[in-house]
């Protein structure tokens, strides 16, 4: 009996050990795999390097992906100044003042879009929005702004839900006191309510920016793949391939070095996603300190 | 004189750095009801807990002193805590059914000890439920959820799962305090029976209730056993006055 | 300025215009799957549902991306359900305060946050490769169970830990163990939250692309084992969108990943009504 306890015990710790194991099998694998391009032209010219030509037909193969990191983050910031002011607001709307058949009606719609298979988010930005944008903003309509709204779409469930939590969670009396000394409900909600949730919003927002760049499929469809900065840099217009185009891109065909390169590409991206994810728990678990 | 059956020499028992109970010594004899009363928080619970080893499952607790059952030490290291509780049944303050059938209910015990005989089990839960006094009852709804049923009866059921199990001890930690008078009633009634067949120890916070179902009566204060003998003397004539004062009503 | 708008004009205003970005949400969603619907339903016939592609999927219909996605979604499960469970149960159950507990939790966590791509370069170097699956079900199906672990870990361990303390009590005051008492009492009072979690999971999952696209293979044949090359709808949908295969079968792709999506969501909201009062037979 005793024994058979803990054999029981035994497996369920590996069980849950597993999680951990994944996680180290990953990191030593894409380290495996992305060391040796890494070895050969250094990190930092690997990440700060301008020149991406894995394939030369004449001369040396250069692996610089500045341009990506740059693209990443581009279109992430793009998405969340679409989707954070549209996203809070909604929250807003959610937790203060729609009626419960709006609130319902809206929740229902936040699980439905969360619900769509990024491919297919897309797939319509491929066939909707990248003629749209060339037809009226011009350019080739892959461009830092289709993937800004593609990726905006996808993180506005994920803003408002958290922002709606952190909305509800402030203490009822600091709204009464406000609204008892004659404010009106509005400015509550910009002076009392907004402030007392800022960081719980803080957090949703960055948590918001690393999965945006660690999207793959939305992105990869609408963006288009040159792998060199806009130029002029702030021309939105302009097609970028962010880091996680670049795996999608030339994964299928790459091998040696090319290959190699492309896992240290998934090394940096691993990475910025992990310190940007360690920030928005920092910001989570600074709220639940102060508000004790 | 009866045996005793269950005994607690110098027990103490810390819950992290915080003592809640200081060397309580006390027999309690076979076959007799003993009822533990006082204030709340004064570590009732903490004792009887401590009797079937429940408070293994809270971390950070710590016993020494010497606490007997049949004259082996309960927290010794050949003591089974399992098979102890296997002999030491206990009921707690909120009925607490499992979200199974009647039968299953009952049956739990037994099968988990390994019964697997149909008839056996038939027969185990039938003589439970008429023990408990609940046959009447649900005799004929043995496959309906337990949950369904009213909060005495649950009671009722949890006392016949215990009795499945055929302990030689039922603890009971305030059986009644989430039930109606009548199911209270009830309840004392039938601890008034099982008392010729079993060791019981009982917390309660209602004086009337001691009264009526026990032989001796434990007054405990702050983690500190006050006083304990006969039932009939601790209420009709209390050596202390702290004892007087609670039994009076006169604080807590 | 602030006297040429009055405090009530301008709650008025704010409120107006919330109103229209909480509509400006619902339009766009409404409006996207609105416009897939309209365009695939014409494509939707039984021979597109039961067919196999031709010309690169150009024309047919789409049965083994079907069955393909259906088998990676077995293997996904079968793998994350006993092991997630497994962890959730240690967690929420045995699992001492402590270093080790933390660290376990912690893994989840990361786990939770690597972006899919990564996960897909991992099963690519890991079970393609290393481990010798190849292009397959197997490994596909192993790098979606990477993706989803966290999440079953998660609303397992939630699902047990909501299961009132009282139960475990009563169970070990009959004498039971403490792996008796997790089997038989809390396991099957959490396992209809914990089976609507699985499924809300498996929604999650189905659509996902990236972890397969290099594990899972992109072979347009019915597969015959499970170490078979399969692509899955979503990568299917994806070729067929980024090589300009052809628009409508896209379309009708995209419809019925949605309607799979929808029928998971829809089940699981259902279970949960179902069992709204926990009750366990045996
Ligand atoms: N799990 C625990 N961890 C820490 N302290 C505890 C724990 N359980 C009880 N205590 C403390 O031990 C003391 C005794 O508690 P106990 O529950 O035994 O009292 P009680 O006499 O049963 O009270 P009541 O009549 O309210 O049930 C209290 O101060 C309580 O706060
Ligand atoms: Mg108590």
């Amino acid at each position: 009996m005793k024994t058979s306890e803990r054999i029981i015990e035994i497996l369920l710790f590996l069980s849950a050990a597993t999680a951990v194991m994944v996680v180290a099998l990953i990191i030593i694998f894409l380290l495996k795999e992305g060391i040796p391009v890494l070895a050969k032209v250094g990190v930092a010219n690997f990440c700060l390097g301008m020149n991406w030509n894995p394939i030369a037909i004449a001369g040396e193969p250069s692996y610089g992906i500045f341009p990506m990191i740059v693209a990443s983050f581009y279109v992430a910031i793009g998405s969340l100044i679409i989707a954070v002011p549209l996203g809070i607001t909604c929250a807003v709307f959610l937790a203060e003042i729609a009626p419960s058949w709006a609130r319902s009606i809206l929740k229902h719609a936040i699980e439905l879009l969360v619900g769509i298979p990024s491919v297919i988010l897309g797939f319509i930005g491929l066939v909707l929005l990248v003629p749209f944008i060339r037809d009226h903003f011009g350019g080739w309509g892959f461009s830092i702004l289709t993937g800004s709204i593609i990726l905006a779409i996808m993180a506005l469930p994920r803003i408002i839900s958290i922002s709606d939590d952190a909305i509800r969670s402030v203490p009822r009396e600091y709204k009464e006191a406000s609204l008892a000394l004659g404010a009106t409900h509005w400015h509550t909600i910009r002076k009392v309510i907004l402030p007392s949730a800022r960081s719980g919003i803080v957090a949703a927002v960055i948590l918001a920016m690393a999965t945006s760049i660690g999207e793959t499929m939305a992105v990869v469809m609408v963006t288009g793949s040159p792998s060199i900065l806009p130029d002029p840099i702030y021309d939105i217009l302009d097609p970028v391939r962010p880091m996680t185009s670049n795996i999608v891109l030339e994964m299928s065909y790459a091998t040696g070095d090319h290959a190699s390169a492309l896992f240290a590409t998934g090394i940096v991206l691993f990475v910025v996603v992990a310190v940007l994810n360690i920030i928005s728990h920092k910001a989570l678990k600074s709220k639940m300190g102060t508000r004790r | 004189m009866s045996e005793i059956e269950i005994e607690s020499r110098n027990l103490d028992l810390w819950y992290g750095s915080a003592q809640a109970l200081k060397k309580i010594s006390m027999a309690m004899p076979e076959k007799k009801v003993t009822a533990i009363i006082g204030p709340s928080g004064c570590g009732k619970s903490t004792f009887i807990r401590c009797i079937n080893r429940m408070n293994d499952l809270v971390k950070g607790c710590r016993i020494t002193g010497e606490l007997l059952f049949e004259g082996a030490d309960i927290y010794g290291n050949d003591m089974d805590a399992v098979e102890l509780r296997k002999k030491i049944g206990m009921v707690f303050q909120k009925p607490n059914p499992f979200p199974m059938s009647i039968y299953d209910n009952i049956a739990y015990g037994p099968r988990v000890h390994g019964l697997r005989n149909k008839e056996e089990l038939d027969r185990i839960v039938e003589e439970s439920l008429k023990a408990s006094a609940l046959w009447d009852e649900v005799g004929d709804l043995l496959d309906q959820s337990a949950v369904d049923l009213s909060g005495g009866q649950q009671q009722r059921l949890c006392i016949a799962r215990t009795l499945a199990v055929k302990p030689k001890v039922i603890l009971f930690d305030e059986p009644c305090s989430a039930l109606d008078p009548i199911s209270t009633a009830k309840i004392e009634d039938l601890i008034n029976m099982l008392k010729h067949d079993y060791t019981i120890v009982i917390v309660t916070h209602n004086m009337q209730q001691a009264a009526r179902v026990s032989d001796h009566t434990a007054f405990f204060l702050l983690g500190e056993l006050v006083e304990f003998g006969k039932t009939k003397q601790i209420f009709e004539l209390p050596d202390k006055k702290s004892t007087e004062d609670y039994i009076t009503g006169r604080f807590g | 300025m602030t006297s040429l708008i009055s405090p009530a004009t301008s709650d008025k205003a704010a409120k107006v215009m919330l109103w229209v970005s909480a509509s400006i949400a619902i339009l766009t969603l409404l409006f996207i799957l609105g416009y897939i619907v309209v365009q695939g339903l014409p494509v939707l016939t039984l021979s597109f549902l039961l067919e196999s592609p031709r010309l690169s999927g150009a024309e047919g219909g789409i049965l083994p991306a079907i069955v393909g996605t259906f088998c990676l979604m077995l293997v996904a499960l079968l793998s994350a359900v006993p092991i997630g469970i497994g962890a959730a149960i240690y967690l929420a159950e045995y699992a001492p305060v402590g270093v080790v507990t933390r660290i376990i939790s912690f893994g989840v966590e990361c786990l939770a946050g690597i972006p899919s791509i990564v996960i897909g370069l991992f099963g690519y170097a890991f079970l393609v490769i290393y481990l010798g699956f190849g292009f397959s079900i197997i490994s596909g199906g192993l790098a979606l169970m990477f993706m989803i672990l966290p999440w079953v870990v998660r609303v397992s361990e939630e699902s047990l830990k909501a299961v009132p303390g009282g139960l475990r009590e009563g169970s070990f005051a009959l004498g039971a163990t403490k792996w008796q008492t997790v089997s038989r009492v809390v396991l099957p009072s959490a396992v209809p939250s914990i089976t609507t979690g699985v499924i809300l999971g498996v929604g999650k999952a189905i659509g996902e692309t990236a972890v397969i696209m290099f594990t899972a293979g992109s072979s347009l044949l019915m597969p015959t084992s499970f170490f078979d090359p399969v692509r899955a709808l979503p990568y299917h949908l994806y070729i067929l969108a980024s090589e300009g295969i052809s628009d409508p079968m896209a379309y009708g792709s995209s419809v019925v990943l949605l309607v799979m999506v929808l029928v998971i969501n829809l089940a699981a909201v259902a279970i949960q009504r179902h069992y709204g009062r926990h009750h366990v037979r045996n």
